[in-house]
């Protein structure tokens, strides 16, 4: 390899650490996105000029024409989605990277028979890559609320456990048989997106953040076994680095949100059982309905208000109209902030992005541990689109799925308005007793226009 | 067996690189606040777009005849070009809205 290009490949993964490690703290995340994204620059533009192939100028055409495709496409998505629609994205970007790694091994197939440890890398190449293709799409799909149903087939758990293992023995078969059969690697592929498909349909909707983050984890793990078939470390460093730090991530999402990874995958949560719970009246009583101009009375004539913004938030776009809710009693002398539960929004850190979007003050925002002794002399918690992340069961129903999962204490608070469009339960399909305490008064309605209400009766005021 | 002990002797420095880049990045990550998990995990999507380094190299090492190879590389530097651009792109737009607001 030419010794350019091998110095290059050095610093470019010099940079992917410095800039993963940059990413971890707040006021350095900014440059330490850079600099990764230089050193994936030079890499970029390294492989394709210094090498000592001979190199027709129609392939160089086509190599600048996909890149300047890609760039733009790239490029435009970025700047125009929306901030609620990050889940998506990430999903989809992330697909595509393992759809690259797929076509990889599918084109290197037929050009190394014979050699085991290379066959290995492509055939798990392969299978990785069509897994998180197919497997990221219908994540993508599912968060955009184009296929919403969790599909369950029946004794689905063991159908994609035998399925798995047919790939990996049909795997085998390949490299030992040393086949030059371009059907069979069409086929695996297709038992790969197959596979992809039935690992991620029955798996539920508030645990998505968790699969994507698994299968953001597999893409960086089929980089760096392609980077093992060209022995090129640029590749086989930062895949190992995204493949390991993926792994981190999704531990860490699942601790927040009180799960084992085992029961994510092959989980029996929401979905049929939850359907059953729901409407057993458990949980019964009454709720108690309140208006627009009673919760802003209420609002308006105390000291400290707290509001926990959640996925419903997201949803309805309403991180402006908050904002303007919070500097608005915030001006009328009321002590404003929003207690931010790790996984509020729609994946981890998303409230904040969201938040942030909307210009409210970061000191505004306050992390769960250090907010939960100050519910106790808040006189009004404004519930906005959350549900799980307040459910008192997390504490007191060893029965709950949620039981032991950290939780905001809104219900030490000396009011609580809960705003949801209906009663229906959030999203882990968990029947919510702070509905029914005696300091609840539900506002029922849409995100955005509930809070627009509050707006206009608190100017009034 | 004999394969095995084969591939790990032949193998060696890789397995080092391995190891040691699954440890650094383990503990590059470890302890991150959760405000920074969204961006992170863009960020992290972004970085693994250095597949794409292998799409080049399909396509330089394809004959100009072979038609397949180039438009299976053509559509492969596309997908991870995406995946990079767009991926630090929409990061830097989000960490963007983290600065210090004035007041």
């Amino acid at each position: 390899m030419n010794i350019t290009l091998s110095i290059i490949y050095l610093i470019a993964t010099i940079t992917f650490v410095i800039g993963l490690k940059l990413l971890g703290h707040p006021e350095t995340a900014k440059k330490g996105n850079l600099i990764a994204a230089s050193g994936m620059g030079l890499a970029i533009i390294g492989t394709i000029f210094l090498h000592n192939l001979e190199v027709s100028n129609l392939v160089y055409g086509l190599i600048g024409a996909a890149i300047l495709i890609g760039s733009i496409i790239g490029w435009v998505i970025s700047v125009k989605v929306a901030m609620t629609k990050m889940p998506e994205l990430v999903s989809l970007f992330n697909g595509f990277g393992g759809a690259s790694a797929a076509l990889i091994g599918i084109v290197e197939f037929g050009s190394n028979l014979g050699n085991t440890t290379q066959m290995i890398t492509i055939i798990a190449a392969i299978v990785i890559g069509s897994i998180t293709f197919s497997g990221s799409m219908i994540a993508w799909a599912k968060l955009n609320g184009t296929m919403w149903k969790d599909i369950r087939l029946p004794k689905y758990n063991l159908i994609n456990n035998v399925f798995f293992i047919g790939i990996l023995v049909f795997s085998a078969y390949i490299v030992t048989s040393n086949t030059d059969s371009n059907f069979i690697v069409y086929l695996l592929l297709l038992a790969g997106l197959v596979y992809g498909v039935l690992f991620v349909i029955p798996i539920g909707g508030a645990d998505m953040p968790v699969v994507i983050s698994l299968l953001n984890s597999l893409t960086g793990i089929a980089a760096a076994i392609t980077g093992i078939l060209y022995g090129n470390m640029v590749m086989l460093v930062g895949g190992i680095l995204v493949g390991s730090a993926g792994l981190i991530l999704t531990f860490a999402m699942c601790v927040a949100m009180n799960r084992s990874l085992a029961s994510v995958i092959f989980g029996a949560f929401g979905g049929a059982e939850a359907a059953a719970a729901v409407g057993t009246g458990k949980t019964g009583g009454t709720v108690k309905k309140t208006t627009a101009s009673d919760a802003a009375v209420m609002m308006n004539y105390s000291d400290k208000v707290i509001i926990v913004p959640g996925y419903g938030l997201a949803v309805a776009q309403a991180q402006h109209v908050i904002h303007e809710l919070e500097e608005l009693l915030t001006k009328k002398g009321v002590e404003v902030s929003y207690a931010i539960h790790p996984v509020a929004g729609r994946m981890p850190g998303h409230m904040n992005v969201l938040l942030a979007e909307s210009n409210v003050d970061y000191d505004k925002l306050v992390d769960m541990d250090d907010i939960n002794p100050q519910f106790k002399n808040t006189d009004v918690v404004f519930v906005v689109g959350a549900n799980d992340v307040v459910n008192p069961a997390a504490h007191n129903d060893p029965s709950s799925p949620i039981y032991g999962m950290p939780i905001l204490d809104v219900e030490n608070a000396k009011s609580i308005i809960i705003n949801k469009r209906t009663m229906n339960p959030g999203y882990a399909g968990i029947e919510n007793e702070l509905f029914f305490n005696q300091k609840t008064s539900m506002l029922f309605g849409d995100a955005k226009a509930a809070i627009q209400e509050l707006l206009t009766e608190l100017k009034g005021m | 067996m004999n394969e095995f002990i084969e591939f790990i002797k032949s193998n060696l420095e890789l397995m080092y690189i391995l190891i040691l880049a699954i440890f650094i990045g383990v503990e590059v990550i470890k302890n991150i606040p959760a405000v920074l998990h969204t961006p992170l995990m863009s960020g992290a999507n972004a970085l693994s777009g250095v597949v794409i380094v292998g799409a080049i190299l399909v396509m330089l090492h394809a004959e100009p005849s072979n038609y397949i190879a180039l438009s299976l590389g053509f559509i492969a530097v596309v997908l991870g070009i995406i995946n990079v651009v767009g991926g630090f792109a929409v990061t830097n737009r989000m960490l963007q809205m983290f600065k210090k607001k004035k007041k």
